[in-house]
């Protein structure tokens, strides 16, 4: 079991900087972090500490100013555009604050839009969708628009949506911080569902309740580790 | 690699979704799009209308034969004058003479046939029908100046010509008026006082009144039908001087021939020899009781007008695919905006930056394609609307709806592929940050 104890995601002395007008603005100051598989983290941390960053970085959706950074034995940190986008569409799922799903597509659809930039055969994509959709308990409203539904239900889409190339790693952004508690947990026990299944999930909270269900909390100031604690 | 099955399913894909979000903003598409529709449609419509009315003026010009020359008699203008104010009654002598044909067929080399003609205008009757016709007083190959060819039975011939027989052969709208009903061969019909047996019938010949007459000049009046009889006949029965009375006055006019037709052996010397035919009548004729038509002349000066038109036509269609392909640029970068939310979702979900052109482009494109296509169709209906309700000729040539929704599918592309760079062009960060 080798694989199992290489960590999927690697960050080494990842450091990125925002040039604001004159000044620079160091978001992360070398960060090293390394995530197993299958493992079940959340970080946390005051606002200004580098959360999004991480996560914009975890994610690919930013490349990190200097360090390297891993993804499933890969290093991600220098690669073209192009090969960061199908980085983004096969190794990773995202779920929003805010649902992030797109307005005029129906559940269904929404849930195919990770396989259709994947190239994904249509009827293929159809079984797996509707498979996602009803594990997440929305078999039922396949056809229906996001403003059709709650926001408890939006987010069941679009953690399906994130499911739906089957990633290595799933990251949450404040996940529940637009629903209610009764929703907010609903999510979270979905989260520990496929946490228990063995997927790969990190989070991105404020909310000590939701960081702590995690067996892992990682708590940054001013773009530095300041703890990790597991439980 | 992408097998090519999974792409074609794939751009289908995109264009749906493209019609999709178009459908969504109908009203907002609609609007975009008018500016290509109304360019497309009113250039194919016009170019419809001005083929057909050229290639009309074109026919008729060539129904006049390309080697021909036309010398035909006008009344000169001042004396048309004297004679008004003055009511005389003598004959007024103008226009060409036999002479006239002798110095042609003997000083110019080159020329095939030279045929004169008497036109009378005058009533023609079969029993209780009337038909207001000329009178064409000719020889016998007067069709073959004309391109002409005889429908029914056959032209008079030289015997009959010399006889001064009283025979006709009626053009074939004369013959429809006449007979509606019976076969006109064999059959007597009457100008004035005098019988005359139909031996022939024409062939019918596209003409519009219009173009015809601006060609033949106020001399002919195309509009009537013509009824051909030998010359020496018409030169028996109508004599040397005609009389008509109009609104009270009285006018008598001696033309020896109203038309000359001369038929150059070689078409390319039709030019030249019109200038020598020119020269020499003008020695000869102190009045200008006269004028020189020269078909292949005039066919060449509608063929450039129609370049200039069609040159107007195709800066009109360029300037309106321009205005609507910034129309189309406009809304696009308007719709970039406004899903700029949804480009970030896009590219987080693993888009990269030409499935995001592509998704944006195709969408400008589905635009101007539409609206060329809407115009097209406007475009070819319009002109057979024309036809039917004015009974104007329209040509549609296969190439300009073609060319029309070619070019405006192209300015979807050309006006598409700055918004769509700019979509592809957004920080995804910053894309999915924004409200």
């Amino acid at each position: 079991m080798a694989a199992s104890t290489q960590p999927i995601v690697l960050l080494d002395k990842v450091r990125k900087a925002y040039r604001m007008g004159e000044f620079t603005v160091e978001a992360l100051r070398g960060l090293d972090l390394h995530i197993a598989p299958g493992e079940y983290l959340s970080i946390m941390g005051p606002s200004g500490c580098g959360k999004s960053t991480l996560l914009n970085v975890l994610g690919c959706l930013d490349r990190p100013t200097s360090g390297r950074y891993l993804l499933g034995g890969d290093d991600v940190s220098t690669i073209p555009d192009d090969d960061l986008s199908s980085i983004r569409g096969k190794r990773l799922g995202f779920v929003f604050q805010s649902y992030n799903l797109i307005p005029q597509l129906t559940v269904l659809e929404n849930i195919e839009v990770p396989l259709f930039y994947q190239n994904t055969p249509e009827d293929e994509a159809r079984t797996i969708a509707t498979e996602l959709a009803s594990r997440v308990g929305l078999g039922h409203r396949l056809n229906h628009r996001p403003f059709e539904l709650s926001g408890g239900q939006q987010q069941r889409v679009a953690i399906a949506r994130a499911l739906a190339n089957n990633p290595l790693v799933l990251l949450a952004d404040e996940a529940t911080g637009n629903l209610d508690s009764a929703s907010g947990r609903e999510i979270l026990s979905l989260f520990d569902d496929l946490h228990s299944q063995g997927k790969t999930l990190i989070m991105v909270t404020h909310d000590l309740g939701v960081g702590e269900r995690a067996a892992r909390l990682i708590r940054l100031r001013d773009g530095e580790l300041e703890s990790d604690t597991r439980r | 690699m992408i097998p090519l099955p999974s792409f074609s399913s794939r751009f289908r894909r995109t264009v749906q979704l493209g019609i999709r979000s178009l459908w969504l903003h109908r009203l907002r598409s609609l609007l975009t799009v008018l500016g290509i529709v109304f360019g497309v449609c009113s250039v194919i419509a016009m170019l419809a209308i001005g083929e057909g009315a050229s290639y009309e003026a074109q026919q008729q010009i060539k129904n006049l034969g390309s080697q021909n020359i036309l010398l035909k008699s006008v009344k000169p203008a001042e004396e048309e004058k004297v004679s008004n104010r003055q009511q005389n009654n003598f004959a007024l002598e103008y226009g060409l003479k036999q002479d006239d044909i002798r110095r042609i067929r003997d000083t110019i080399p080159g020329i095939e046939l030279v045929v004169p003609a008497r036109v009378i205008r005058d009533y023609v009757w079969n029993i209780t029908h009337r038909v207001d016709a000329e009178i064409v007083g000719t020889l016998p190959n007067h069709p073959a100046t004309r391109n002409q060819s005889v429908a029914q039975g056959r032209f008079f011939n030289d015997l009959e010509m010399d006889a001064a027989s009283p025979v006709c052969v009626l053009g074939h709208d004369v013959a429809l008026k006449l007979f509606p009903a019976e076969e006109a061969l064999g059959r007597d019909v009457r100008v004035g006082l005098n019988y005359y047996r139909v031996i022939g019938i024409m062939e019918p010949r596209a003409r519009s009144a219009a173009s015809e007459a601006s060609i033949d000049g106020p001399a002919a009046n195309a509009a009537l039908g013509r009824l051909y009889i030998p010359l020496e006949t018409a030169r028996r029965r109508f004599g040397e001087i005609l009389s008509r009375r109009r609104g009270g006055t009285y006018e008598a006019e001696k033309v020896a021939l109203h038309e000359i037709t001369v038929r150059v052996s070689r078409p390319e010397t039709v030019i030249a020899i019109s200038e020598v035919v020119k020269d020499i009548l003008a020695r000869h004729h102190t009045r200008k009781d006269y004028e020189v038509v020269v078909p292949l002349e005039l066919l060449r000066r509608a063929e450039r007008t129609k370049q200039i038109f069609n040159l107007v036509l195709g800066s009109i269609a360029a300037i309106s695919l321009l205005v609507g392909g910034i129309g189309i640029m406009n809304i696009m970068l308007a719709n970039v905006t406004e899903r700029t939310r949804e480009i970030g979702i896009r590219r987080a979900l693993g888009a990269r930056r030409k499935d995001i052109i592509t998704q944006f482009l195709v969408e400008s494109v589905l635009l101007s394609g539409s609206g060329g296509l809407i115009g097209v169709a406007l475009g070819i209906a319009i002109p057979f609307a024309v036809s039917a309700l004015a009974h104007m000729k329209v040509i549609i040539t296969p190439w300009s709806p073609i060319a029309a929704f070619t070019l405006s599918a192209m300015v979807g592309i050309l006006f598409g592929i700055y918004p769509a760079r700019r979509a592809a062009a957004l920080d995804p960060v910053e894309a999915l940050r924004h409200e």
